[in-house]
């Protein structure tokens, strides 16, 4: 929403303040103010003069030599211009003056300076200009030349300032208006709210009595089939019609809003529809079938021709109006070609309506057609603003004798709205909003914005214009308003202590962040939605519960269209942007959710794992990844049973370097090398390795407790053995037995060579674990270790591994 | 004998006085009090002495090994200390070589400046909740009052999955969720990943963060509102941050407001990130909607209540004076490592 200062100004006489005032003020009464620009910001020292002599140029074929009054002086100007004739008044820029731009249009931020000088050899102490040189154009002032000088009417006074008699000393503001204010979508909204700003009287227009003594409803029949989704249908008639170009002061009005000004009748339509933010519609009367309009529903299937000649396609959920015969408008959209009015119109039809604002939202959408009237009505506009509205256009006729306006109006209006009633209830307002204000006040605020009030019912009026105020929350807000939200005292709650806290899943994550960066992994985030192609770059096959992903109805594109079931492919994405950016040594990890559907299609919400995923490619190898997963799992107390299985699941993974993770029977993730056909696919070059953690089975094993273990006080025995073991038993197996045959008294296993080879046997690995012995309540023996030594032998032989040492 | 003794001695701590080095000194030591050592070879003389002579002779050998010894000692503590400051010279680095860093990983921006405002709003007793990304309808936003057909909901905005189930535009429904428990007062912020049909561009994702707060409790108060996120303010952005509450409208509060802070690059006077004016938006704010507070089973005339909703990368943008969006999500590791 735009307006200009000078139209407010228009009811607000008494208005004075700068832009930025303005601006600042009204935006902090709730009428934001986005930005502003003056019309003159880059015009200066431009006057009216009129030509008192033309010479030719007596070296130059193109140009003339004026001599122009100014006022004060005659001055002589030389130009190029072809329209310039003795007795025309001009703009007239002056020596050290400044315009907007060039007559091509083309606009010169800052302005461009006028300087005296010569021409071909002769003097010119300023320059004659265009309405493009001025910043603005013929659409707005249609009666300025297609090429050439500005000329004002012969009425100009010669010397005055040329800025002011074009209206260009204003400023235009644009409005951000929320949907709840439905109101200030018209100049009279924002005026109101810009006198009770300031503390001035508001004059809105007055709307005087209009038309002969003929009643429009014997010109006119109104049938409203659904007064659901048109509450309200006034018609006016207006005979004789005189079309013309509309006055001057209209003309500049819309032009500043930015519309385009056609001719009165066409003109006065979107200046009601500006000033009361009410759209309107002309209707050649002659052209109306049966002299009668019925709105109703579209025909399923019905096409129809808008007065732009496209042909559109409709439904029953579209509101049309009709005449006896055929449609004559989308109601709310825009009008029929075949009831348009022309310059030839004699009679015409003026519709002021109000239409379901959700319909005409819905139907604009479907159709594909969102015009100024349906951005208006989609809003859902107030009926008794409609009668004003046509009243209003009637008067603008009359005055500008654009026509003869028939009495009366024909009115559908089967549900008046009322004004709404609102309990009076200062004290629950002070409470609310933590002031100290007295009645008198509220009330105070509520006259300067025509709120009514009922002192007997102590019921405060909310007029139907101001469709957003309802209960005493409402109110306050508009006491907070104009008490100023800034005057509203700063206080903390009160009230029951409450503890802040990070809930246990939280404070899980941030543990497994700090072990991530500990170990170099910095943080990226991926997006939750991605390509169904995600799948096939992961090799996962066609049948996998993976695939069942929940998909989103109104996508992006495909990129966009699926929730991501695994967070491997975004990590692999991340990863090869860095590749291919030539970023070395990239380790990255990733907090974020799966989405895993129950059914499909989707009838609950999903399941939501909050996934822990580490990538990297550089240094580092699997036992490097490996080492990450084990240091989480340390700080987080996690110790029982931690396995790795190498199930070779994972279609994306090196199927002989990958494992999935357990601690005892339950899997909390997996980790492995990304398989070279998939990081050739996501474009990394060299080796990658992945692990994915599900947070909450992580968070579920998780414990911050710990118990602290007495230092030993005893000695350690450690003794080495070294075997040959077939390459098919995993170290973890050799652990486990060590540690199920080693007792109480064995205190860890290490392993520290690993040797496949020359001088091994094929088939065969050697292998080294230095284990060491301690008790708690006294110093081993040689007894005891020798005993269980021997056990350890037995089990590992058992499992056909041959004992070196 | 005395002679020879004193001869011994001033030979003794000639030597040492040359010795100059410690091992040249630890031979001098040999070389006089040693077992095969001159002061010995004298003490083993002794029985050469009349017996009546014995202890005076005796105290004087002991006095002259007392005296050499002592200067061994003084002498060796010296050359040591020469020794070492020798060898401090001789290790001198250049303390300006490059650092040897281990290469510790970073946080993403974004949860930088969530974890600030988390930790300013458990300071003030807030908890931390989250709630569904993949959320119904009918917490999105019927039960924030944007009933059926509302704008807000138009396709455009909102990803849907199907007429009940949306992406969540917003994190204010884990208000609702929070307030249906009953358990009073709260006093929470949920933060949390959001999604809008918006293109991918330099100020614009389809998908984002945002904070949420809920007070709810007795007498809370506009004036709590404002006050709770001054103190907010302050502490994110500094002591000097001043506030400016604008009206606006959300459809699930009453009254509401837009918050600006100062601007915390040219502190109010007008730079390139306030365009100018001084301010910056940082969230929208406002007194619990009681059509809200009744939908999720609070009593309005006992119970009031206020919310506000931060966006996540607004903050981390502006504090990180980052010109694009699109970096958030790329993850380039040359990106995150400066965080």
């Amino acid at each position: 929403m735009n307006t200009t200062l000078s139209w407010i100004k228009a009811y607000v006489p008494d208005l004075d303040c700068t832009a930025q005032e303005y601006t600042d003020a009204m935006t902090l009464s709730g009428t934001k103010v986005e930005g502003y620009t003056a019309a003159d910001r880059d015009l200066d020292r431009i006057v009216i003069g009129q030509i008192e002599q033309i010479e030719p140029h007596p070296d130059a074929d193109k140009l003339i030599i004026c001599q122009v009054n100014i006022g004060e002086k005659t001055i002589q100007i030389v130009t190029g211009a072809p329209n310039v004739s003795v007795g025309d008044k001009v703009p007239v820029v002056l020596d050290g003056g400044k315009v907007a731009g060039n007559h091509d249009g083309k606009m010169t931020e800052g302005g461009i300076p006028i300087k005296k000088g010569k021409l071909r050899g002769i003097e010119s102490n300023g320059m004659m200009c265009s309405i493009e040189e001025l910043g603005s154009s013929r659409d707005m002032y249609p009666e300025a030349p297609e090429f050439g000088i500005y000329i004002f009417p012969e009425d100009a006074e010669v010397g005055a300032d040329a800025i002011e008699a074009l209206g260009l000393h204003d400023v235009t503001f644009e409005y951000e208006i929320t949907s709840n204010r439905v109101d200030c979508f018209g100049v009279i909204g924002i005026a109101r709210e810009a006198a009770a700003t300031f503390g001035k009287e508001f004059r809105p227009p007055v709307v005087t009595k209009t038309g002969n003594e003929e009643q429009a409803s014997d010109y006119i029949k109104v049938t409203v089939k659904d007064t659901e989704l048109c509450p309200r249908y006034c018609a006016r008639v207006v005979k004789n019609i005189k079309i013309a170009p509309s006055p001057k002061w209209m003309q500049r009005r819309l032009a500043a809003a930015g519309i385009r000004p056609i001719n009165n009748i066409v003109d006065i339509t979107n200046y009601i529809m500006e000033e009361y933010g009410q759209p309107m519609h002309a209707y050649d009367y002659d052209q109306l079938a049966g002299h009668e309009i019925i709105v109703r529903r579209a025909e399923p299937g019905e096409t129809f021709v808008t007065l732009d000649d496209q042909e559109r396609h409709l439904d029953e959920n579209v509101l049309m109006i009709c005449d006896g015969e055929k449609s004559v408008g989308i109601a709310g959209i825009m009008g029929g070609e075949n009831s348009m009015i022309t310059d030839q119109v004699k009679t015409m039809l003026f519709e002021a309506a109000c239409f379901d604002g959700t319909n005409i939202r819905l139907s604009s959408k479907r159709i594909g057609l969102r015009t100024e009237a349906s951005a208006k009505f989609e809003k859902g506009l107030d009926p008794n603003n409609a009668e004003e509205a046509i009243n209003r256009a009637c008067q603008l006729v009359e005055e500008m004798g654009a026509g003869e306006v028939v009495g009366g109006m024909a009115d559908v209006y089967p549900v008046k709205r009322e004004p709404v009633r609102i309990p009076f209830e200062p004290e629950k307002i002070n409470k609310l909003l933590g002031t100290k204000l007295s009645e008198e006040e509220m009330l105070g605020y509520f006259r300067k914005i025509d709120l009514g009030y009922d002192e007997a019912a102590r019921e405060v009026i909310a007029p139907t214009f101001r469709q957003d105020l309802f209960r005493t929350a409402d109110l306050a807000e508009e006491v907070a308003r104009f008490y100023g939200y800034a005057n509203i005292p700063m206080t903390l709650p009160t009230g029951e202590a409450t503890t802040g806290k990070l809930p246990f899943d939280l404070r899980v994550r941030q543990v497994a962040q700090d072990i991530a960066e500990f170990c170099g992994f910095s943080q990226g985030m991926m997006y939750s939605f991605e390509s169904p192609k995600a799948f096939d770059k992961l090799m996962i096959p066609e049948d996998s519960p993976l695939r069942d992903a929940i998909k989103i109805m109104n996508p992006l594109g495909e990129d966009f269209s699926i929730m991501r079931t695994q967070s491997v492919n975004g990590m692999l994405t991340a990863l090869g942007f860095n590749y291919s950016h030539r970023n070395k040594n990239v380790r990255l990890y990733e907090l974020a959710n799966v989405y895993l559907p129950k059914a499909l299609p989707l009838t609950e919400l999903p399941d939501e794992r909050v996934q822990f995923t580490l990538g990297m490619y550089g240094e580092g190898d699997f036992f490097t990844m490996k080492g990450v997963v084990e240091e989480l799992f340390d700080k987080l107390g996690i110790t029982a049973g931690r396995t790795y299985a190498p199930e070779g699941k994972r279609p994306y993974l090196h199927p002989g370097r990958q494992a999935e993770i357990y601690c005892g029977k339950i899997q909390v993730g997996y980790l492995g090398e990304v398989h070279p056909t998939v990081a050739d696919t996501y474009g990394i070059g060299e080796r990658a390795y992945l692990a994915v953690l599900d947070m909450p089975e992580v968070t579920r094993l998780a414990t911050f407790d710990r118990q602290y273990q007495g230092i030993a006080k005893f000695p350690a025995v450690t003794r080495d053995i070294s075997m040959v073991v077939p390459k098919e038993i995993l170290a973890g197996q050799i652990e486990a037995m060590i540690v199920q045959r080693g007792g109480k008294i064995l205190e860890s296993c290490q392993l520290f060579d690993i040797y496949e080879g020359a001088q091994i046997r094929s088939g065969f690995k050697s292998m080294a674990y230095s284990i060491t012995f301690r008790a708690k309540d006294r110093t081993l023996g040689e007894a005891d270790i020798t005993a269980a030594m021997k056990k350890i032998w037995n089990g590992l032989e058992s499992m056909k591994i041959e004992i070196r040492a | 004998m005395k002679e020879k003794l004193q001869a011994i001695r001033e030979e003794a701590l000639a030597q040492i006085e040359q010795a100059g080095a410690l091992d040249k000194l630890n031979d001098v030591r040999v070389n006089f009090l040693g077992k095969k050592g001159k002061l010995t070879a004298v003490l083993k003389s002794m029985k050469e002495i009349a017996p009546e002579e014995r202890p005076a002779f005796g105290q004087l050998v002991n006095e002259t090994r007392a005296q050499i010894e002592n200067f061994l000692d003084e002498t060796k503590k010296t050359l040591e200390a020469q020794a070492l400051e020798r060898q401090l010279k001789s290790e001198v680095i250049d303390v300006t070589l490059p650092a040897k860093k281990s290469s510790v990983g970073h946080r993403h921006p974004n949860t930088i400046a969530l974890e600030e405002v988390e930790r300013i709003f458990i300071g003030m007793g807030y908890e931390v909740v989250e709630g569904p990304e993949v959320e119904y309808d009918l917490y999105n936003f019927e039960k924030l009052n944007i009933p059926a057909n509302h704008p807000a909901k138009d396709e455009q905005d909102t990803f849907y999955i199907n007429k009940e189930i949306v992406l969540r535009t917003q994190t204010s429904p884990v208000q609702a969720r929070v307030m249906e428990q009953g358990k009073l007062p709260i006093r929470m912020i949920a933060p949390g990943r959001v999604f809008r049909s918006d293109e991918v561009d330099a100020t614009h994702s389809p998908s984002f963060h945002q904070i949420e707060g809920l007070v709810i409790d007795k007498n809370i108060t506009f004036a709590d509102l404002k006050g709770t996120l001054e103190e907010f303010a302050k502490e994110l952005f500094g002591p000097e941050t001043k506030t400016k509450f604008r009206p606006h409208h959300f459809p699930f509060t009453e009254p509401s407001a837009e918050v600006d802070v100062s601007c915390f690059k040219c502190g109010g006077k007008g730079c390139r990130f306030c365009k100018g004016s001084g301010w910056i938006e940082i969230l929208g704010c406002g007194m619990v909607h009681p059509h809200v507070l009744e939908m999720c089973g609070i009593d309005p005339e006992e119970y009031t209540g206020f919310a506000f909703g931060v966006g996540l990368e607004r903050i981390a943008l502006l504090k990180y004076e980052i010109d694009d969006m699109r970096l958030l999500y790329e993850d380039d590791v040359r990106f995150l490592k400066q965080f």
